[in-house]
């Protein structure tokens, strides 16, 4: 049916510059069509910039994109009618009400003036905003006005959806359902492409997950690939004297098998836990070598972890800026 | 949710550009969204309300006596001088809104859609020659309770009204130009003045050309807005198209043609 029905996403090295700034810088990404992929990332790593270059918002300044093999900048407007954005800020009409954006946008997209009205109402109540249909946007709450927006996006029903930090901002239950409509998305065939800076909401949902820091792809795999590179939990250790990191670092890599990173705030050794039997031998080891430990504590992976653990050369650039 | 709606890969035309036709709906499909929102916000319609009026009555009043003699023999020249004065004014507005628009979020949506490029620009565009009317029926109306008769009759009133709107129009594709490239809607205002303060006062708006100095004659008989009053008043007046009219419409095109396509390609390399 497409140019290339296997791949909804396939860019190469696609870069960025704003001024000075290397807002994407050389990202790869290739997107099986009917999954769901996460990109995740710290605030400006560069995952807006890679999705509204993907979307055909802003021209890449070098590399390609495709969507459904089309080229995004050669065949822009081609590619324009296979996906739907939802934006990280609502991108809809707040003067007008949730109808009329809806109605406004049908009509845009070729319907006819019956079948937008049709269209708004059957999407409104699909998302369970007939109540508010005729409210102005500006009285909505921040979970309605994204569900509108979804909406919004799904009116053409394209095969591949962009949503950007879908959940961000939202109280857990929006969010919980928010899952559940992406989920319900894939279900009928449409890819989803999503960015997030939470690392359980790519867990929930995404097949494949990119990690992206400063604008490079610093990770990528299935959730399980990348949840055992960072271990299952991670061992957090300060040191009573400052003197002993590096000491206590290097018996880390020799028992643990993994190397650990620094955290800027007063000295905090942070290493991931794969086996939790291993700790044993890693607190006699720290013994025997006589490092006193002055704290110790066991997380669940979270983002810093998973950069302090992938990105190794961030982690050792960052020590040496605070050394 | 019912899932009916939610369904990908529905068997669908691409194509890589869009057809006049299509060109044509959008643009309307935009400038419907603008009448909605002038009518969601019916305050900001406050200055192509009351300009006309207060302008009409003061500037009838002040200089009527010192120009004309009396206040009624300057109504067939003040009306179509403060006509084509107050509504190109009010088409910078549509400059100063088009870039608070853009800043929103919608225009994302607008972008990531399969539309012609021009849409947004010329619905917005064309959404506001409703404020254009309103400020010309305005002013007429305001002169004709002043006692101004036009002798052309009321069908050639109605042409050169449609005529001022039109230019207006035109006009506005050079604001809406300003609108897309500056940084903030107070400095879309601010570079408007300053282009079209002189080209409205620098005419024969107000006063006879031969009053004024040789230097500055020359300036206002070249200026467009000259042009454009002298045609108004022709119509009005008199009942007559002659070549100021077509100086007008001629001008009005070639802003277009030029402002247009720029105004364009300057909002599709905007973030």
């Amino acid at each position: 049916m497409y140019k290339n029905n296997e791949w909804a996403v396939e860019a190469h090295g696609l870069v960025k510059v704003f001024g000075d700034n290397r807002a994407v810088d050389g990202v790869d990404l290739k997107v099986r069509a009917g999954s769901i992929y996460g990109v995740l990332g710290p605030n400006g790593a560069g995952k807006t910039t890679t999705i509204r270059m993907l979307a055909t918002l802003l021209r890449p300044d070098a590399g390609s994109a495709r969507v459904f093999g089309y080229d995004a900048v050669k065949e822009s407007q081609i590619v324009r009618q296979l996906i739907g954005v939802t934006g990280q800020y609502a991108s809809v009409d707040e003067s007008l009400s949730a109808t009329e954006n809806l109605v406004i946008f049908s009509r845009l997209l070729g319907l006819g003036r019956a079948e937008a009205k049709a269209k708004a109402e059957e999407l409104l109540e699909e998302f369970g905003l007939t109540e508010a249909a005729k409210r102005p946007l500006k009285n909505f709450s921040g979970g309605m006005r994204r569900r509108l927006d979804l909406a919004a996006s799904l009116i053409a029903q394209p095969p591949l959806i962009f949503l950007d930090e879908p959940t961000t901002g939202l109280d857990p239950r929006t969010r919980a359902q928010m899952w559940e409509t992406i989920r319900r998305l894939v279900k009928t065939g449409s890819t989803v492409l999503l960015t997030t800076q939470y690392l359980d909401e790519a867990d929930q949902l995404a097949d494949r997950i990119a990690v992206i820091d400063r604008g490079h792809v610093v990770a990528e795999g299935t959730v399980d690939e990348l949840k055992t590179s960072v271990g299952t939990s991670s061992l957090h250790l300060r040191v009573e004297q400052a003197s002993d990191v590096p000491e206590t670092r290097r018996t880390i890599e020799q028992v643990l098998h993994a190397v650990s990173g620094v955290s800027s705030e007063a000295g905090v050794i942070t290493a991931p836990m794969a086996n939790a039997d291993l700790v044993t031998d890693l607190l006699v080891a720290l013994r025997a070598k006589g490092i006193r430990l002055a704290e110790m504590s066991v997380q669940k992976p979270t983002l810093d972890e998973v950069f302090l653990t992938i990105t190794g050369e961030g982690a050792k650039n960052k020590e040496e800026a605070s050394a | 949710m019912r899932t009916a709606s939610v369904k990908a890969g529905v068997a669908r035309q691409l194509k890589n550009h869009t057809s006049f036709g299509q060109s044509l709906r959008h643009s309307l499909t935009m400038a419907y969204r603008g009448l909605l929102k002038i009518r969601r916000t019916p305050e900001q319609l406050f200055d192509v309300t009351l300009q006309p009026i207060l302008f009409t009555l003061m500037f009838t009043y002040i200089f009527g006596g010192a120009i004309s003699g009396d206040v009624v023999s300057y109504l067939p020249v003040i009306i179509p001088g403060i006509l084509v004065q107050t509504v190109i004014t009010t088409s910078i507005v549509t400059g100063v809104q088009l870039r608070e628009d853009m800043d929103k979020g919608v225009f994302d949506r607008f972008k990531s859609l399969p539309i012609a490029r021009i849409a947004p620009l010329a619905g917005a565009l064309l959404a506001d020659t409703i404020r254009y009317t309103i400020a010309t029926v305005l002013t007429f109306t305001m002169g004709y309770l002043m006692g101004y008769r036009p002798d052309g009759g009321l069908e050639h009133v109605v042409l050169a009204a449609v005529l001022v709107i039109f230019c207006s129009w035109a006009i506005s594709w050079i604001f809406a130009f300003f609108g897309v490239i500056a940084r903030t809607a107070s400095s879309v205002q601010g570079i408007s003045m300053i282009v079209l303060f002189p080209l409205t006062f620098l005419s024969n708006a107000f006063v006879p050309v031969d009053t004024m100095p040789k230097w500055l004659q020359w300036f206002v008989n070249i200026n467009p807005v000259s042009h454009l009053v002298t045609a108004v008043r022709e119509l009005a007046n008199s009942g007559t198209a002659g070549w100021d009219l077509g100086i007008s419409l001629l001008g009005a095109a070639v802003i277009v043609a030029i402002f247009a396509p720029i105004t364009v390609r300057a909002y599709m390399r905007r973030t």
